[in-house]
């Protein structure tokens, strides 16, 4: 019998540590490549349709940057979250109910019109995503409760409670009965403007802004030491007087926070109003991003905008080559397969045994 | 004890008689980048031997175990195996062989019960009622009771160690690998274990005895391998050599001897006032009235068992766990029973927590990092305004490994990169370098060799001496104990005896008070 064993490696290389993201997509291309032709179509054409067609034109860039802003903001929280050692698999949730919150305004107060209304919408949305993302918190730091479980159920109320708010209290009288909420006033929408033909708003920016300052606090605040310190060694975290059950609350309103600002931006400028269906998965791509990006938060903003290409990808080859769009599902899958273990070689080599460990020995 | 001197004299025939080896290793070169850890090392157990292998912390030692215990590859070099040419490449090829380990730092499942860790190294991986009958019968015969069903977490330290004897045992091996067994152990668990190992070697299994200790390797061990930087530089009989030769030939020179006077105490700096703890944990030990006063200059050890309360006093007086009442503890005159363990700092006090890694440090972060650890809420600007400085802690990290020796390969490595007696001189040196009014330190040379030892208690005395600090020692070593302390105070089932005159008190004595005597001395103090 041949058995496959992992054998911890002494020593851990630095330099591909930092390659093993570039190796993993790498080996993605060559899998997809692998896909469009067992689907029929020139490997090297559902390659160029799928990664480099859609970041050709400043339009394809526009969209670029549009899908990668959620995916970096809620990464961003979620990588602090998991580098505390709580794992919140929720953001989906908390996007959801940081947008509904967050839409009270337009929605309920239609007439309440003025400059302070956007920034209200995201204020409100951050403490909406917040306070859902506190529920797993506080069931894990009371009874106990595993957060992975209880963050990723709350999707599915979270989501069913916006399906029901579009059905019904927040329906649109003019909808012609379509479940979707009134349009937002034109206080409570981003605009894009015009950067060398390229239409960005608001959102990226603040993404941009929440990179480097979580890559500061993460790397020179005793907030962020506190973040590395419980997440490695709670016993030794305590000992310097940090709090673990505090910290697992922190991580979870921040990460909630984000993912609901994230919910509302995306609302404020696709959308522009509610409907049952406002996010295509964000908050759990968000995960691939954070790993992707080693957690880092330098490394989430290159790991968004792989990711992103992946959705646009997934609609070019639609177009172009008619396949379906659930390709881009499995590439994002195959990406995530490779980072882990690409990791897991960094850690662990890999040694093939015949036979019961203890014949070699013996013979 | 006629016993062993039949095993001695049994095992010296054997070899002069050139009886084939159960293991030997024949000229291991192992390197770790420009580092050469073992350089040319050859060994050889026979059967039934009971084999010390001496040396320094970062002499090699802990590399070639790990090399015939087939978690390392060396880089040339042969093992033979009862006179054949063999490869371990995996502890299960050596536990296969029959080579079993108990190490140092023990690798049990904190979550899991004593039978689960156990069967977890078992062929089956499965709990029945037979084996956990076959654990209980086992540890009770070798005089290491167990409960099969209690979780590890509640355990203390020295019936961790049990667990990993045990695990090893049911294993039948031939050559049992022993990492500082005795570190952890009282002087009666010491003297049972002596007979366990005695007993293992008359039944003809070989036992590869690493230890500090070189009393206890003169008594117990048949043979002797000494090693120093990477070389084997002799190899004796130790019943033949005084403790003094054999420590000359792990270091290389005369150890630095305690220079220690009495010294006046001052003003009163610790003060225990009827403080009770109920336990927390269902196998916890509570705190049962302790009453103490450490004045300073003066440095006041507490004996005891493992598990008789000392994890739990640890954490009472360090903030980790709130004390019930706020007078309970004084500390420099202030009531500091509901302080955190920064506000304590803050008071001018320090602590050393018995676990070096995951306690006392963060293994994966750097040296300077772990100084920011404990002093980044002493006021002495590691962190300001919310800002960590790690560029400060890391002049700290210089003063600490210039002053107490550290010997690291780069500047600033992680904490687990350093040997457990270097990673022990920082985890102390961070907290003396304060140069604190209190200091409480738990097992302040667990598993440190001689000469790292002989620095760090040095240290504490110039530290009550001159710094006129008052110092708190928790510690299972007699023979620290009385190399240090001015008052000793021994702890048994979460009480406390009164603390007594060091000079007054014999081991005996002492050991009669662990045995249970503390209680009633507790009590009536």
């Amino acid at each position: 019998m041949i058995r496959i064993e992992l054998v911890k490696r002494s020593q851990q290389s630095r330099v591909m540590s930092v390659l093993s993201p570039v190796i993993a997509v790498a080996l993605t291309v060559i899998v997809a490549g692998i896909v469009f032709f067992l689907q029929g179509h020139n490997p090297l054409e559902g390659i160029w349709y799928f990664f480099l067609e859609p970041i050709t034109s400043l339009w394809g860039i526009e969209q670029l940057v549009t899908k990668a802003t959620p995916l970096v903001i809620i990464a961003l929280g979620l990588a602090v979250c998991y580098q505390s050692n709580n794992w919140n698999i929720g953001a989906e949730g908390q996007l959801t109910m940081g947008a509904i919150v967050g839409s009270i305004l337009p929605v309920m107060f239609p007439d309440f019109v003025n400059p302070v209304v956007l920034p209200l919408m995201l204020i409100m949305a951050m403490i909406g995503g917040a306070l859902f993302a506190l529920i797993p918190a506080q069931l894990k730091i009371r009874f106990g409760t595993n957060e992975i479980l209880t963050s990723l159920m709350l999707v599915y109320c979270s989501n069913l409670f916006l399906d029901w708010m579009v059905r019904g209290p927040w329906r649109s009288p003019q909808g012609y009965n379509f479940p979707i909420t009134v349009d937002f006033h034109e206080w409570a929408i981003l605009d894009g403007h015009d950067f060398g033909g390229v239409y960005l708003n608001l959102s990226a920016l603040i993404a941009l802004i929440l990179v480097i300052v979580l890559a500061v606090v993460m790397r020179s605040t005793l907030k962020g030491f506190e973040i590395r310190v419980l997440g490695q060694s709670p016993r030794a975290g305590a000992f310097a007087g940090f709090n673990h059950r505090r910290m697992t609350l922190f991580a979870f309103a921040l990460s909630g926070a984000l993912a609901g600002l994230a919910g509302m931006m995306v609302v404020m400028t696709e959308i522009q109003k509610l409907q049952p269906v406002i996010s295509p998965g964000y908050g759990f791509t968000a995960i691939i991003v954070a790993f992707l990006g080693r957690l880092n938060p330098v490394g989430i903003l290159i790991a968004g905008l792989v990711i992103a290409s992946s959705y646009l990808g997934g609609e070019a080859i639609q177009t172009s080559l008619q396949m379906s769009s659930k390709v881009a599902t499995v590439i994002q899958g195959v990406l995530l397969f490779f980072v882990l273990a690409c990791d897991t070689l960094i850690l662990y080599k890999v040694r093939i045994v015949a036979g019961r460990a203890g014949e070699v020995a013996r013979a | 004890m006629t016993g062993s001197d039949q095993n001695k004299k049994e095992a010296l025939v054997r070899r002069v008689g050139g009886d084939v080896p159960l293991l030997e290793v024949r000229n291991i070169v192992k390197r770790f980048g420009s580092n050469t850890a073992n350089d040319d090392v050859s060994l050889a157990i026979m059967p039934g031997e009971i084999h010390a292998l001496l040396g320094e912390n970062g002499a090699g030692k802990s590399t070639l175990v790990k090399i015939i215990y087939g978690s390392l590859q060396p880089n040339s070099g042969s093992i033979y195996w009862k006179g054949k040419p063999v490869t371990i490449s995996s502890p299960a090829e050596a536990r296969s062989v029959g080579i079993g380990m108990v190490f140092q730092h023990f690798s049990l499942f904190e979550s899991l019960t004593v039978a689960e860790n156990i069967a977890l190294a078992l062929p089956d991986c499965k709990v029945t009622d037979k084996l956990s009958a076959t654990i209980a019968r086992v540890s009770e015969s070798y005089g290491l009771p167990l409960d099969p069903s209690a979780h590890i977490v509640d355990l203390s330290v020295g019936e961790r160690q049990r667990v990993e004897i045990v695990r090893c045992l049911l294993q039948n091996p031939e050559l049992i690998i022993m990492d500082e067994p005795t570190s952890v152990l009282t002087p009666q668990e010491a003297d049972q274990l002596f007979i366990t190992l005695n007993r293992l070697a008359s039944e003809g299994c070989a036992i590869l005895y690493i230890s500090h200790r070189l009393e206890e390797v003169r008594v117990l061990c048949h043979h002797a391998t000494v090693m120093r930087r990477a070389k084997v530089v002799g190899e004796t009989d130790p019943a033949e050599q005084t403790v003094g030769a054999l420590a000359q030939m792990m270091v290389g020179s005369e150890i630095a001897r305690i220079a220690r006077e009495k010294g006046k105490v001052g003003p009163e700096k610790v003060l225990l006032k009827g403080l009770s703890v109920p336990s927390q944990e269902a196998f916890g030990v509570s705190l049962k009235d302790i009453n103490l006063s450490v004045r300073a200059g003066e440095i006041v050890a507490i004996a005891g068992v493992a598990g008789n309360g000392q994890s739990e006093l640890f954490d009472a007086l360090s903030g980790e766990e709130a004390c019930p009442k706020e007078d309970m503890l004084i500390l420099d005159g202030e009531a500091a029973g509901f302080l955190t363990i920064n506000q304590r700092r803050q008071l001018g006090a320090a602590f050393v927590p018995e676990e070096r890694l995951g306690h006392g440090a963060v293994p994966a972060l750097k040296l300077s990092e772990n100084v920011v650890l404990t002093r980044h809420g002493t006021g002495e600007g590691m962190a300001k305004r919310g800002f960590t400085r790690f560029g400060r802690a890391g002049k700290v990290v210089e003063a600490v490994t210039h002053l107490f020796d550290v010997r690291k390969g780069v500047n600033d490595p992680e904490a687990r990169s350093l040997s457990g007696g270097n990673l022990q001189k920082f985890v102390v040196g961070r907290e003396v370098h304060r140069s604190p009014g209190i200091l409480v330190v738990a097992q302040p040379t667990w598993g440190v060799d001689a000469g790292a030892a002989a620095v760090i208690r040095q240290s504490l005395i110039d530290l009550a001496r001159k710094d006129r600090a008052a110092i708190i020692i928790i510690s299972q070593d007699l023979d620290e104990i009385f190399e240090i302390a001015d008052r000793i105070a021994v702890i048994s089932r979460g009480h406390l005896s009164a603390a007594e005159d060091a000079d007054t008190l014999t081991p005996e004595k002492i050991g009669l008070l662990m045995a249970g005597g503390a209680e009633k001395k507790g009590a009536a103090a």
